[in-house]
């Protein structure tokens, strides 16, 4: 762990307004983006007390999802290029959808294209379903992952 | 002198500023009720304290000022002599200059001055004396909030209540506010100045010459504060807001037109802002200073405010800028952007002050003119640029702003725009030998041309505004300049519109909606300010119509030309035009005429739609409409009687929706539609009547019931005179029927014979009609109407009702629910309820009812038919359930001989009831099935006699209902249902009884439940559990589980959960996953959140039995599952973390 903040001066975004979905009975209520990304749009950063959703980390755009396959994919772009962050906020990301939907959904969390110094290991570790458990056994990191997902700072 | 040595001890004690707060309030007011009292003169009270208000140590003094300041001002209301008051004002003004005592001199000028008239006030020359006081001696900036407040309230009171003496003071007044306001923050203290500058300034009219520098420097000081931004976080002690800051504000910027050189150009610097809020309040505060400063002083600043007025109009944000729907066709403006609103009011305000020189500047204005040079670019409405369709549509609210603000402007923009926008239309002046027919394929003779169109009309819309506005006012000018130039275009103009709208398919739908608003304002100009030729408004109204007739693929169109057509008649309803009025007429009449018209292609829910909207637009025309509604409802139904209705049977269902959604409850809010109601159903009798034989077409049920409930509709919405009458014929026809069998002769011993299944089946189609219009009729009278023969109708019914005929059975019912007491001659309640309980009833089968040993003859009552007393089943379920509606008319009167009822149903299902079948007949299987289908009925009578009906029994029927009668019921069943479940010997007989709790407990309000939650819980989870087998009763099971929210969410009922946390659970994790109903899942979820707040001991075990249900409902196919579901899952989830 470096000693300081790796992205000291973040740009903040506003948040979008939620919209509320339409109390249609019939509609067709399938899994689709919009639904995942109000899933983990609070999740906290890590390093400051804003929002992945505030800092651009995500969008409903970055989140795909096939539901007959059961495939969920997420892109998400760290705040800088050699953001040490990444894999805490794969985890989180992870966490979070394993609470939120049901265990036959695969989820695929990357980082966006040319969004990070060592995309492609980072991807690597971050689908690792051995060093996510490995990593989620550390207390250390598991509980700076709960602080995220269950963070009232927001 | 015992008082003495008091009163110098509460003055100690008050000076003391060691005592605590408590003590010196008391002091003070043991000194104020002496001196109230006048037990102590203020004279000795001020001798006494010589010594405190002049000490030199600043501490002791400042103590006593303020003592002698506070109880003066407790003794506002108490009459001083003159010399007194001169003293002690004279006294306090000179302490002004004392800065370490200001405090008490402060609140003692103020209570002072503060006297009403009557009481002692203080002298001009006094008060002269305090202000130059005031004004040398005070330095407000340099003082702390509560000081400054006080201050600031001394020179508001000085400049409410005493003018003079500021005048007479002069110009240095001016000075003094300058330096007490200038740098003040504390908004409490704003208020206060922002109305100090605003009298001080009323008070100098005429500030002139060397003053000039003084009125420079006041608003230097007063537009630092422009505009108010404020951002005071809301939980502290600040009662004052923006609104109210911004408002004194301006009033203050108002104050005098001295301001002017200085005010307008700070506001329109500010019009360019970026703070929307700034924009906002400098628009207001421009609109309030046009008034205040006057058409002279506003005329220097003309150029530079339309200026920037334009630049506000053009570049509105708003993102759909011109919206084409039906809801728009009221008025075409800026939806919610409230700055542009502002800048055109702004606009209208300028445009009334000073209408020529505004109308130079529009007439001249490069950019208006430059998009009416340009006219031709904007030909078609999806080819313009957003930046276009801004610029054209504020140019058309610029204008029409302008033609709606006088006559005058609208005379100029007329002469200026008029004939530009008529010549890029192609349009000319129409000679009166012209053929004007609507039908006519008349050559196109107007180019298309959307931003021209577009502008006409918007102008037409505000001239026409204008006008109807002041048609109000009687005295308007007529033959006014844009008066004649419409007279002269209104003909090309109209068929113009038409063409617009008549190439519906190929231009854009902005072109319609442009067309037919256009001939909707030329239909509704007042007649005498445009003479317009009748012929014209029936060429346009004929337009309208046939669009309606002939494009209803259109939808848009023929939407808009229906609302046209509305707009217009409600126009002409409102405004008393009675010429338009006739034309109008023949509108209606030709629409209304639709409904019988066989060849038009039109359908006939769109037929229907245009007929009933057209109807509702005024009384009039309803009055019109009504007859041909129901001419048509008497041909479908005669048709359908006799011949079996060739057309499609949705027609006639929809025609009668229509009359009974639509046009009745209109017409109940109208007066004078009585008599025709009247007609219409005794119409519909005499149709029946006249008619012997019916088609078996007729069966059709839709038609059945939409007949019956239009019926019922129609019927409750007649007066209670005309009841009577309707009865007596309705009573007519029925017993003209032969299925009619009372015998008059034969009172106390009618017999029914052939009470059996097959017999119902004998019951003709006509038979079944009339009884059941009957019962319809019965259902929906008042109470206090009459019946021809009440033995005879309950006989009737009685009769019927044991045949399966539901109808009579909710006819019983209702009549039980309004039977008077022994008022008119009528039979009372009690002679009713004796008809229906010990009439004996023979079966022609009836064996079992001897072996019963009720008597040797044949015959039973309903009572015991309800227990079996025949062989058939289908009898006995018939007898349930019509005791049950019988039941609900009791219950909701609240009358006693419902627990007559409550008893029968209940020895139905005790086991007793339960017994007789099964011991009688060999075949035990077959025999306990009819037994527990019965049972589930008993049950079922329960939820009859509970849930609201929709049928009868409502206040629509002027059902005689009773307050809280639902509580009442429930508290006195509930003890008697918990019983008979305790003793219940069997699994069905008891799930029987829980059903029939459930229903009961289901209608009640939660709160008198929640009053038994500790007996009920276990109940209720009993139903839900047998509720959620199957999907017969999705709602009471929702209301239930409602209930069992309402328990667990309930501080008192928290024991009781707590002791069933195991079973509670285990139902809803049940309930999670019931797939007939969304709710139900959702709300079971929700519980079971409730749930996690339990203590931790308790719930602990059973959660992973919750987590694992709730992960299974995380797939459930709706989404609002699938979020309550990850809630109570994060819920149980997190518990162990948080206790």
């Amino acid at each position: 762990m470096t000693l300081g903040l790796i992205n000291a001066n973040p740009v903040v975004h506003a948040k979008k307004e939620r919209v509320a979905r339409s109390e249609d009975p019939h509609a067709d209520d399938a899994v689709d983006p919009l639904e995942i990304y109000d899933h983990v749009r609070d999740i906290r950063d890590p390093e400051h007390p804003y929002s992945l959703e505030q800092l651009s980390v995500l969008s409903e755009e970055s989140i795909t999802v096939d539901e007959k396959l059961g495939r969920i994919l997420i892109m998400f772009t760290p705040t800088i290029q050699h953001c040490s962050m990444v894999t805490v906020i794969g985890l989180c990301l992870r966490e979070k959808l394993k609470d939120c939907f049901p265990p036959h959904f695969k989820v695929d969390i990357k980082v966006a294209p040319g969004s990070h110094a060592d995309e492609e290991s980072v991807n690597k570790q971050l689908n690792d379903k051995e060093r996510v458990a490995a990593a989620l056994e550390n207390p250390n990191l598991r509980q700076l992952v709960d602080e995220c997902l269950y963070s009232s700072e927001l | 002198m015992a008082e003495l040595s008091e009163l110098t001890r509460h003055i100690e004690s008050y000076v003391d500023t060691s005592r605590s707060p408590s003590e010196q309030v008391a002091s003070l007011r043991a000194i104020t009720s002496l001196l109230k009292k006048n037990l102590l003169p203020i004279e000795i009270l001020v001798r006494e304290m010589g010594l405190y208000l002049t000490s030199t140590d600043s501490v002791i003094r400042c103590r006593g000022i303020l003592l002698l300041a506070e109880s003066l001002d407790c003794l506002s209301s108490k009459p001083l002599d003159t010399s007194t008051i001169h003293s002690l004002i004279i006294f306090f003004a000179d302490r002004l200059a004392d800065w370490k005592a200001l405090r008490g001199a402060l609140v003692g000028c103020l209570a002072l001055m503060r006297r009403k008239d009557g009481v002692g006030i203080v002298t001009i020359s006094d008060a002269l004396a305090v202000t130059k006081s005031y004004v040398h001696n005070l330095h407000v900036q340099s003082l702390a909030q509560h000081d400054r407040m006080l201050c600031f309230e001394l020179l508001e009171c000085l400049l409410e209540n005493y003018p003079d003496a500021i005048v007479s003071v002069g110009n240095e007044i001016f000075y003094a506010i300058c330096e007490a306001v200038d740098y003040e923050k504390d908004p409490q203290c704003l208020l206060v100045a922002f109305h100090i500058v605003e009298l001080a300034m009323r008070l100098f009219p005429d500030l002139y010459g060397p003053s000039d520098g003084i009125v420079g420097e006041i608003f230097d000081t007063l537009g630092r504060y422009f505009p108010i931004h404020f951002t005071h976080p809301k939980g502290e002690d600040v009662d004052v807001t923006r609104d109210e800051l911004s408002r004194a504000l301006m009033f203050a910027f108002t104050s005098t037109p001295l301001f002017e050189p200085f005010a307008i150009p700070l506001l329109l610097e500010k019009l360019s802002s970026s703070l929307p809020l700034a924009k906002i309040d400098a628009l207001k505060y421009l609109s309030h200073c046009t008034l205040k400063y006057g058409a002279d002083r506003m005329e220097k600043h003309a150029v530079a405010i339309w200026s920037s007025l334009r630049n506000i109009v053009f570049s509105s944000s708003q993102e759909p800028v011109l919206s084409f729907d039906c809801e728009s066709v009221d008025g075409i403006g800026f939806s919610d952007d409230d700055i542009a609103k502002e800048a055109l009011t702004v606009l209208e305000k300028l445009f009334m002050q000073n209408s020529v020189l505004f109308l130079n500047l529009i007439v001249n204005d490069e950019d208006i003119n430059l998009i009416f040079d340009n006219i031709n670019s904007y030909m078609n409405f999806s080819n313009i640029s957003l930046q276009s369709k801004r610029k054209i549509h504020g140019v058309g609210c610029i204008l029409a702003t302008a033609a709606r603000s006088t006559v005058f402007s609208c005379n100029r923009i007329f002469e200026s725009f008029f004939p530009c926008l008529m010549n890029t239309l192609g349009i000319s002046i129409l000679k009166p030998s012209d053929n004007m027919s609507p039908s006519g394929k008349h050559a196109v003779s107007g180019t298309l041309n959307f931003g021209a169109l577009y502008l006409s009309v918007i102008v037409l819309e505000a001239c026409r505004d204008l006008t109807v506005g002041s048609a109000q006012v009687a005295s308007f000018p007529t033959h006014e300049t844009f008066c004649c130039m419409l007279e002269r275009f209104s003909a090309s103009l109209a068929r113009d519109f038409i063409s617009y709208v008549g190439r519906g398919n190929e231009t854009s739908m902005a072109d319609v909606f442009l067309g037919v608003k256009g001939l909707q304002i030329l239909a509704t100009f007042p007649g005498s300010f445009l003479s317009m030729p009748e012929s014209l408004l029936e060429y346009i109204l004929t337009a309208l119509v046939s669009i309606i007739t002939e494009n209803f693929q259109g939808t848009l169109s023929w939407n808009l030309a229906l609302k046209a057509l509305v707009n217009v008649g409600s126009y002409i309803e409102k405004y008393h035009e009675s010429k338009k009025e006739i034309s109008y007429m023949v509108v209606v009449e030709k629409i209304g005429s639709l409904l019988t018209a066989a060849k038009c292609m039109m359908p006939y829910s769109r037929k229907l739609e245009a007929v009933s909207e057209v109807g509702m637009s005024g009384r009039n025309y309803m009055l019109k409409v009504v007859p041909r509604l129901e001419e048509a409802i008497f041909t479908n139904l005669s048709d359908l009687y006799v011949n079996g209705y060739m057309g499609p049977a949705e027609n006639t269902v929809r025609l009668l929706e229509c009359y009974t959604n639509k046009v009745l409850p209109w017409i109940n809010n109208s007066e004078g539609f009585d008599e025709v109601l009247h007609l219409f159903v005794i119409n519909i009798w005499n149709q029946i009547e006249c008619c012997k034989h019916f088609s078996t077409r007729t069966e059709e049920k839709d038609i059945f019931e939409a007949t019956m409930k239009t019926m019922k509709f129609a019927v409750s919405n007649c007066s209670e005179t005309s009841h009577n009458a309707i009865v007596q014929k309705a009573y007519a026809v029925v017993s003209s029927c032969h299925f009619f069998s009372w015998n008059e002769s034969a009172v106390n011993h009618v017999e029914m014979r052939g009470l059996d299944i097959s017999h119902e089946l004998k019951l003709s189609i006509r038979d079944r009609w009339v009884l059941s219009l009957f019962a319809s009729v019965i259902m929906a009278i008042h109470p206090q109407t009459r019946l021809p023969d009440v033995r005879a109708t309950l006989w009737l019914f009685m009769e019927m009702l044991l045949k399966g005929h539901v109808p009579s059975a909710q006819a019983l019912g209702s009549l039980v629910n309004k039977f008077g007491s022994k008022a008119n001659g009528q039979s009372t309640l009690d002679e009713a309820m004796d008809i229906i309980f010990n009439t004996s009833i023979s079966h022609a089968d009836s064996a079992y009812g001897i072996s019963m040993g009720i008597g040797d003859k044949s015959t039973m009552n309903l009572a015991d038919l309800c227990f079996g007393a025949s062989n058939s089943r289908l009898l006995q379920i018939n007898a349930i359930v019509g005791l049950a509606w019988i039941g609900k008319g009791l219950l909701m009167r609240g009358h006693e001989k419902v627990k007559d009822i409550v008893m029968i149903l209940l020895e139905c299902l005790s086991s007793k009831g339960g017994r007789h079948l099964r011991q009688d007949s060999g075949q035990e299987n077959c025999e306990q099935d009819v037994s527990s289908s019965v049972m589930t009925y008993v049950a079922d009578a329960f939820h009859i006699m509970m849930s609201d009906s929709e049928v009868c029994l409502s206040r629509r029927y002027h059902a005689n209902i009773r307050p809280l009668y639902k509580q009442r019921f429930f508290s006195t069943m509930m003890p008697m249902l918990q019983a008979l479940i305790i003793k219940s010997d069997s699994l069905f007989q008891r799930s029987v009884l829980c059903r029939a709790l459930a229903y009961i407990m289901s209608e009640t309000p939660l709160v008198a439940v929640l009053g038994e939650a500790k007996k009920l819980t276990p109940v209720l989870l009993d139903a839900l559990l047998m509720f959620s087998k199957d999907n017969l009763d999705k709602d009471t099971m929702y209301s239930l589980l409602l209930l069992l929210s309402g328990i667990l969410t309930d501080k008192s009922s928290q024991e009781v959960v707590i002791e069933n946390a195991h079973i509670i659970i285990n139902c809803l994790t049940r309930m999670v996953s019931y797939p007939h109903m969304m709710l139900v899942r959702e709300t079971a979820l929700q519980c079971l959140v409730a749930m996690s707040m339990l203590p931790h001991s308790r719930i602990y075990p059973l959660r992973t039995q919750v987590l694992q249900a709730v992960s299974r409902a995380l797939d459930d196919p709706k989404r609002s599952v699938r979020l309550q579901a990850v809630r109570c899952r994060q819920a149980w989830s997190s518990s162990p973390v948080t206790t």
